[in-house]
């Protein structure tokens, strides 16, 4: 009996806008002008926020945070095919995305001051916090969408995390639930190259990491994450097939992070300039403005106008932040732990209101 | 009133909540079409249908994370882990995500799950079958931490863990399963999660057990009552948080004497706790120290040795007999 071929497989990798702004037209998606000049907004909004928190924390305004310049397309892409009443698990760069889909600014900054103020999204939204432990959201998204299929809802679950993410455990759980039960949610892997200083081929040998989907028995496919064309339209075609319960789907989006980690981290001991200076040409800012040029759709009167505005927002955003700083009530962190609180959280509240010092703007004077 | 183990009283639980609350689904290991290895869960697959009574592929962290994401999204998940011992695989979903989710979101979201898990030894299991673990749990601040040890109070705390709001770890010690019955009414019953239980009424001395100790601790006070002539007050926890404090330090402060019994190791367990409790606020009542009778601090050995690990009504008895003699 011969050695046969019992399977073989393919992974497509999709670029629709190259470096220099080039558009593929037969695979360009029909974005309204008004949708593509709002994601240029929200992409640079993002960007300028995340440039000003630079110095919020070089003053101490601000905690350590992960910088997300370099990944604003790419998130921005994919959560743009969603529908509103659709859910999102954001991993913790995905800024853009959740403007998208209506996170105020202030939360971002309320957040990064140590406050769970900022977590606690609009109740509007069907977006799940920020997870800080790598690659354990993508259990609670395949649980978010296997529930909606219990309740016949027709609603898709995107969940984002990073290449290092993939390395865990929780992660392949989540992606063999997510194959077996035929969930309908998108998987979305955010491979920045770099998980704090460990490079992506260390996570993995294989070639890709969307060919990780083939074993689990859903399509994987990689798109070039610094084009929001291209996550957008993988992403579309994702949700159009969880949709009609044709199960999950795994992209890889192609990116980089063009800051270190986290302002606490040190980039330079890990990679090189030339190698940041080769990706910052590849920036999905730049490039999706090159695109809109061409359409017609910018101009630097547009820019310096929405760029203003922006900086309106985030004066505001971090006067709305500090002053909800300044009234943190510190024991209102027993408030929240337990819907229907232990007799001894009530006590140890009680213990520590001797201790704690009233929020300055509730003393009295 | 009909008699029945726990095994079928939990069963009952299941079935009652199942039929009353269709957003209470039930995932786990084997528990669908073989209805649990134990058969809690016999019959609700046929009742309930492949969407509510799920088999999942053995993948702990997946059972627990995925129970988390339908409790987000507004189902109350009963979920299995077929032994406790294999629930570290889920724990950090546990740990990091059940637990903290009402806080990490400031309240927008809750996670009303239920994680059930044969727990505790006795019954010349393999290894990693027999260990006891509530105190990690116990250590976990946002879950709640459930043990029964009979069939009447297992249906009606399984019940209120399944209607809490919050995250519930039910351990069900699998010595007691098919040990014994109890009457157990037909008529849906429930049991406030933080509530202990005066087992037997005394004077002299308290004995506070939970899980499959408790019978050990019954059967220690007869001992005593008969050989020591003592009276002995035995006091069942049935939930380790939220703990009854009140009710141990009322026993407490009438008997003066006090032995905490457990399966788990004794270093930093829930005896610990109590007894740290019991000197913080009745130390003027206690005539004896407080004793405890607990696993010893090594690895749950294989079951040739695991009775003389166990506490047995013999330990039990000295424990009660210094205590008192002190």
């Amino acid at each position: 009996m011969p050695r046969k071929v019992c399977e073989t497989f393919q992974i497509e990798y999709l670029q629709i806008l190259d470096e220099t702004g080039q558009v593929d037209a037969c695979l360009e998606p029909d974005i309204p002008a008004e949708d593509l000049r709002k994601l240029y907004r929200t992409m640079l909004a993002a960007r300028l926020l995340d440039r000003r928190m630079h110095v919020l924390q070089q003053q101490g305004r601000i905690g350590t945070f992960p910088s997300v310049q370099g990944q604003e397309g790419g998130c921005l892409g994919c959560a743009y095919a969603l529908r509103l009443d659709d859910w999102m698990v954001p991993s913790f760069r995905e800024t853009a995305a959740l403007f998208w889909r209506g996170l105020p600014m202030k939360n971002i900054l309320t957040y990064y001051m140590g406050m769970e103020e900022g977590n606690r999204f609009p109740d509007h939204m069907r977006d799940l916090p920020i997870a800080i432990t790598v690659g354990s959201q993508p259990l609670h998204a395949v649980g978010l969408a296997w529930a909606a299929r219990i309740r016949k809802d027709p609603v898709v679950v995107m969940v984002f995390f990073g290449d290092g993410a993939t390395s865990e455990g929780d992660f392949h759980e989540a992606c063999n639930m997510a194959g077996v039960f035929q969930v309908p949610v998108v998987f979305v892997c955010m491979n920045n190259q770099y998980a704090i200083s460990t490079p992506r081929a260390r996570q993995t040998h294989a070639q890709t990491i969307a060919q990780k989907a083939i074993a689990y028995g859903f399509p994987g496919i990689q798109v070039d994450g610094n084009d929001l064309l291209s996550a957008y339209v993988a992403s579309r075609d994702a949700v159009a097939r969880a949709r009609q319960g044709q199960g999950p789907t795994f992209i890889e989006c192609v990116t980089y992070r063009l800051s270190p980690h986290t302002t606490a981290d040190d980039a330079r001991r890990y990679r090189s300039d030339e190698e940041v200076r080769e990706w910052q040409k590849r920036d999905p800012l730049v490039r999706f403005r090159k695109y809109l040029e061409k359409r017609q759709l910018w101009s630097e009167a547009w820019e310096e106008e929405i760029t203003e505005e922006i900086r309106g927002e985030i004066d505001e955003a971090i006067r709305a932040a500090e002053a909800e700083r300044a009234r943190v009530e510190p024991l209102e962190m027993f408030d929240h732990v337990y819907g229907e609180p232990p007799p001894e959280v009530l006590a140890q509240r009680e213990e520590a209101a001797e201790f704690v010092d009233q929020p300055a703007s509730l003393r009295q004077t | 009133m009909p008699e029945m183990n726990m095994v079928r009283a939990l069963n009952l639980a299941l079935h009652q909540e199942m039929e009353r609350d269709e957003r209470v689904v039930l995932l786990g290991e084997d528990v669908a079409r073989v209805g649990g290895v134990f058969r809690v869960s016999e019959g609700l697959l046929e009742r309930f249908g492949p969407d509510r009574v799920i088999d999942t592929p053995v993948s702990e962290a997946g059972i627990v994370g995925c129970a988390i994401g339908m409790a987000l999204y507004g189902l109350r998940p009963v979920c299995e882990i077929q032994f406790s011992g294999f629930a570290f695989f889920g724990f950090h979903q546990l740990n990091c995500h059940a637990a903290r989710f009402r806080t990490r979101s400031w309240g927008r979201f809750q996670v009303p799950l239920v994680m059930r898990a044969p727990i505790g030894g006795g019954i010349r299991a393999l290894e990693h079958h027999n260990d006891s673990e509530e105190a990690l749990y116990v250590q976990s601040p946002g879950l709640k931490v459930v043990i029964p040890s009979g069939p009447r109070k297992a249906r009606a705390l399984l019940v209120s863990s399944i209607r809490d709001p919050d995250p519930v770890v039910f351990l069900e010690p699998k010595r007691v399963y098919r040990a014994f019955r109890e009457e157990v009414p037909e008529q849906e019953e429930t049991w406030p999660l933080g509530q202990a239980q005066v087992l037997r009424h005394g004077r002299d001395v308290t004995l506070i057990a939970y899980g499959a100790m408790v019978r050990e601790a019954l059967e220690a006070a007869e001992q005593a009552e008969k050989q020591l002539r003592a009276s002995v007050e035995v006091i069942d926890l049935l939930s380790i948080v939220p703990m009854d404090t009140p009710t141990l330090l009322e026993s407490v402060r009438k008997t003066g004497r006090c032995v905490v019994v457990h399966e788990a190791p004794r270093s930093c367990g829930v005896a610990a706790e109590i007894i740290a409790r019991l000197n913080e606020q009745a130390l003027f009542s206690l005539q004896a120290p407080i004793a405890r009778v607990t696993g010893y601090d090594i690895p749950y050995p294989f079951f040739a040795r695991e009775m003389a690990y166990l506490p047995s009504t013999k330990r039990i008895l000295a424990a009660l007999r210094k205590t008192l003699e002190y």
